[in-house]
């Protein structure tokens, strides 16, 4: 049965069972390889994209309940990486091994989306579904601050000392 | 962690003419230290272990020769080459590479080895091209080459006002005389223009836009994808399967059995199913049923352990590892004697990227692509369990969606080769979640007996450890033994370590600064117990304790007290006067070859429940802090794992299996629980060292002293959450 839905704004038919989640059509039919796959049951975020502009776990959503949606993964964040949220993830060097940053970026560009100056909590509750292993959370936080210009930014999060951004 | 030959080898330069005008430098090392003529050598005889690639455009590639598992190598290592090239980072490229033991060594990613091993053999391969254009330019120019001066890839010479870029000198400086790597001159560390100054990762760019890099984002044309089923009780091997029940079920392409043997970190037993797509092989396996055969060890269980370190405790050791002075007679002789038992549980490694491998088996050649620490190992895996040559198995490297001590054993890797041979495609096996947790290879639990003793004047005079772990009586298993110079050895005049150990069932492995991250917090906690029978402030019995030592290996008293009053300062130590039910805590570790003391302020409320206020640290990894911008995420990362550890990490064996699956089982930090960390380096004179470890180990004791701090109670096992913290 073909499941059409929109990807990046672009008109998408897939035809495969409709209990598979959207993550395995993005991942291994639309050959989409930025969403990841991390834990298969919406506890790390690795896998989040957008549903209707609606950050969400893409691998426990069967492809059946996108029929018809609009999708925006990581690759359509922007066309060049010039989204804010990636220019202060390049920034300030966000990423260590790097893994869960789409979904950290997805659930950042939702939350900003809705919430253009984001305050601590704003950040805590839209934030707090995604895992990062290497544990970047101090810069992640300050790059949401930096790329929506909100007080936060220039205070650093890590009030660090000799190790400090440039 | 594993030591690995080549670093005795003596290195020359290599100088070779590349297509479309290029130079390509390898520095290499050789086998023996014979000095011959180049030309002379035979191929097999040259370990070049660096190559930088200029171009007439002026453009630079270095390749990047370790793993990149999050640690920053692939743009650590680059910069020194590029600073003793004197280049500008802009116009620098970097390249990985795939496994190859004939131009390069050491490719692996573990040990926080990767600074100090190529800090110097990257400097002088860099100060070798230098020199070459700098012999060039003065040649070309009719001028002495001391006369010259670099900056940016351009040669100068000031007398005359003359200047070549790099890249119009390459046939020139192709020809020059090949300088000897060991005599080379090395930039003075004050004009250092790269080192120690913040530089972007390589594939930050890559990361933020989606960019496929990693192991499991290669696809090879016609590969099907594949599940693995191995027996929840370790290695125990297949008896028999539902293959044709499996067969018939949607998209299956394959299904079969791989016989194994009962080495953890070989190919062991399971049940392979292939499929048009991984969600398909992923969904047939819950039709799979397997039968096992029995297993020696599935009766085993950490609680049964717990039980019989209990009861080792109370006998005579099996072992001693060390034994300074007499115990006994200073324990007599102390005014304070201090007992107490410390443990901590079998812990996961959870990197982010479950393990997965992509193989093709064809023509006799095997060809992987891996993200792995250790691409040498896993390719010796591969042919001895295949059998096919070396020669004969090409091993491409991937960006690893995070390491911390997992990817040094490829059990997924030859797991993957082996499907494939079997399957006659190409496969891509991808592990669940929920395989990744229940086949690790653990951080293995620990249990510390300690008895110590201070006299009038608060010094410690005896310190007697009898650790239990893990082992079949002669040797440790891995990763679970300590050194009988574990500190406090050297410090204390009467010091014994005793070991015993109890038959393991379980893998285990390396976990982010291996043995130091159990150990750290039983010593170090232990430490502050005996401070408080001393009646003395924890920072100042340390720093007495540090001054009370002879000189030795590892650990440098020093150091350690100099990393120890930066942080007792910037934390404001001296003049703390938290509320009611908030501490801070103090404590120092010494491990790979790094020096670290942190202080944690915790609050923890009359429910219970504890917050992490802040961190501060202070590091001493020597001479640079080569990228400082990836230095404090280092730093900040290992700090706020090592509070994940403490807080709640545990894996449980019942039935010689693991309980846990998942993350709603084996907590990782998340976002909210991330306090600030304040990071601060103090530079010596010691040549830089690796920072992928060493911050992590001392943050757990100095969270656990910052809990008693502010509750008086004490933890002294491990997570923290299985304690009752409340109080009125």
């Amino acid at each position: 049965m073909s499941i059409t839905f929109k990807v990046n704004g672009k008109s998408t038919a897939v035809d495969v069972p409709p209990d598979m989640p959207l993550l395995w059509v993005l991942r291994d039919v639309l050959d989409l390889k930025g969403t990841k796959y991390g834990c298969g049951m919406a506890q790390c975020g690795a896998c989040t994209v957008h549903v209707k502009g609606v950050a969400t776990r893409s691998c426990v959503l069967p492809v059946s309940a996108v029929a018809g949606a609009s999708i925006t993964t990581i690759e359509g964040l922007s066309p060049d990486g010039s989204h804010p949220l990636q220019r202060a993830w390049e920034d300030l060097d966000v990423p260590q091994c790097g893994y869960c940053q789409a979904g950290q970026l997805m659930s950042a560009a939702a939350l900003l989306a809705k919430t253009p100056k984001p305050t601590d909590a704003d950040i805590d509750a839209a934030m707090n579904g995604n895992l990062c292993r290497c544990a970047t959370y101090l810069r992640i936080r300050q790059a949401i601050h930096q790329a929506a210009g909100s007080p936060g930014a220039a205070a650093g999060a890590s009030g660090s000392g000799d190790g400090r951004t440039p | 962690m594993s030591a690995k030959p080549g670093m005795a080898r003596r290195e020359f330069l290599r100088v070779t003419a590349v297509a479309g005008g290029g130079l390509l430098l390898g520095s290499s090392l050789r086998r023996g230290g014979v000095t011959r003529a180049l030309a002379a050598d035979a191929a097999a005889e040259f370990m070049p272990n660096a190559f930088i690639r200029i171009m007439p455009d002026g453009m630079v590639t270095i390749i990047a020769k370790n793993p990149e598992i999050g640690q920053g190598m692939k743009t650590t290592l680059p910069m020194i080459i590029a600073d003793e090239l004197d280049v500008d980072w802009a116009s620098v490229r970097v390249e990985q590479a795939p496994l190859d033991a004939t131009r390069f060594s050491n490719q692996w990613a573990g040990g926080s080895a990767a600074t100090p091993i190529n800090w110097l053999p990257m400097r002088r391969v860099g100060a070798a091209g230098r020199a070459m254009f700098l012999a060039a330019a003065a040649e070309t120019w009719g001028v002495p080459v001391a006369e010259c001066t670099t900056a940016g890839g351009i040669v100068s010479h000031a007398g005359s006002g003359k200047s070549l870029p790099y890249g119009d000198l390459l046939s020139k400086a192709a020809t020059m005389p090949v300088p000897d790597l060991e005599k080379v001159a090395l930039k003075d560390p004050k004009d250092f223009r790269i080192i120690g100054r913040p530089a972007r990762g390589v594939d930050t760019h890559r990361i933020v836009t989606g960019t496929p890099l990693y192991g499991i984002d290669v696809t090879v044309p016609g590969m099907l994808y594949a599940v693995f089923d191995k027996a929840p009780v370790f290695a125990a091997t297949v008896q028999s399967a539902n293959l044709e029940a499996v067969k018939a079920l949607p998209g299956i392409k394959q299904a079969f059995i791989i016989e194994g043997g009962t080495v953890f970190n070989g190919l062991v037993s399971g049940v392979a199913i292939l499929a048009d797509t991984w969600w398909a092989a992923r969904k047939a396996r819950e039709q799979l049923q397997v039968v096992w055969h029995a297993s020696p060890t599935e009766e085993q269980s950490s609680a049964g352990f717990a039980r019989r370190a209990a009861e080792l405790s109370k006998q005579a050791p099996q072992r001693s590892l060390r034994n300074d002075g007499n115990v006994t007679a200073g324990l007599a002789g102390a005014a304070r004697v201090v007992t107490a038992e410390y443990s901590y549980p079998f812990i996961a490694h959870a990197p982010l990227e479950p393990q997965n491998c992509t193989a093709r088996v064809s023509g006799g050649k095997v060809e992987i692509w891996a993200p792995t620490q250790t691409p040498d190992d896993g390719q010796g895996l591969v042919s001895k369990a295949l059998d096919v040559p070396l020669a004969d198995i090409t091993v491409h490297i991937t960006r690893s969606g995070g390491g911390f001590g997992r990817r040094l054993n490829n059990d997924y890797m030859v797991e993957a080769a082996a499907i494939a041979r079997k399957a006659e495609v190409p496969v891509k096996l991808l592990w669940t979640r929920e395989d990744d947790m229940r086949h690790d290879f653990y951080r293995p639990a620990g249990f510390h007996h300690f008895t110590g003793g201070v006299d009038a004047a608060g010094k410690v005079v005896a310190w007697r450890n009898h650790f239990v772990s893990f082992g079949n009586g002669e040797r440790f298993a891995p990763s679970a033994g300590l050194g009988a110079t574990e500190f406090p050895q050297r410090f204390v005049p009467n010091y014994a370590l005793d070991a015993s150990m109890m038959p393991l069932g379980v893998p285990t492995g390396p976990l982010r600064a291996p043995t130091s991250n159990g150990v750290a917090f039983a010593v170090q906690s232990f430490l502050d117990e005996l401070a408080q029978a001393a009646g003395k402030d924890p920072l100042q019995f340390r720093l007495d304790l540090l001054a009370a030592g002879t000189p030795g290996e590892g650990l440098n008293a020093a150091r350690m007290r100099g990393v120890l009053e930066l942080v007792a300062e910037k934390s404001g130590w001296a003049a703390r006067r938290p509320p009611r039910g908030t501490g801070m805590g103090i404590a120092f570790h010494y491990s790979h070859r790094g020096h670290f003391a942190e202080v944690v302020q915790a609050t923890v409320t009359r429910q219970g429940a504890v917050k992490v206020d802040k961190v501060w640290v202070a590091g001493d990894i020597g001479s640079e802090i080569i990228n400082p911008l990836n230095a404090e995420n280092q730093v900040q990362g290992a700090v706020l794992d090592g509070i994940a550890e403490a807080l709640g990490q545990e894996i449980t064996i019942e039935k010689g299996r693991t309980v846990e699956s998942n993350f709603h089982q084996f907590p990782l930090l998340r976002l909210v629980q991330a306090p600030p960390v304040e990071v601060h380096f103090r530079k010596t004179d010691f040549p830089p060292t690796g920072l992928g470890e060493p911050a992590l180990p001392p943050v757990i004791p100095a969270l656990c002293a910052a809990i008693f701090a502010a509750t008086g109670k004490r933890i002294r096992s491990l997570p923290i959450k299985k304690h009752d913290l409340t109080w009125s």
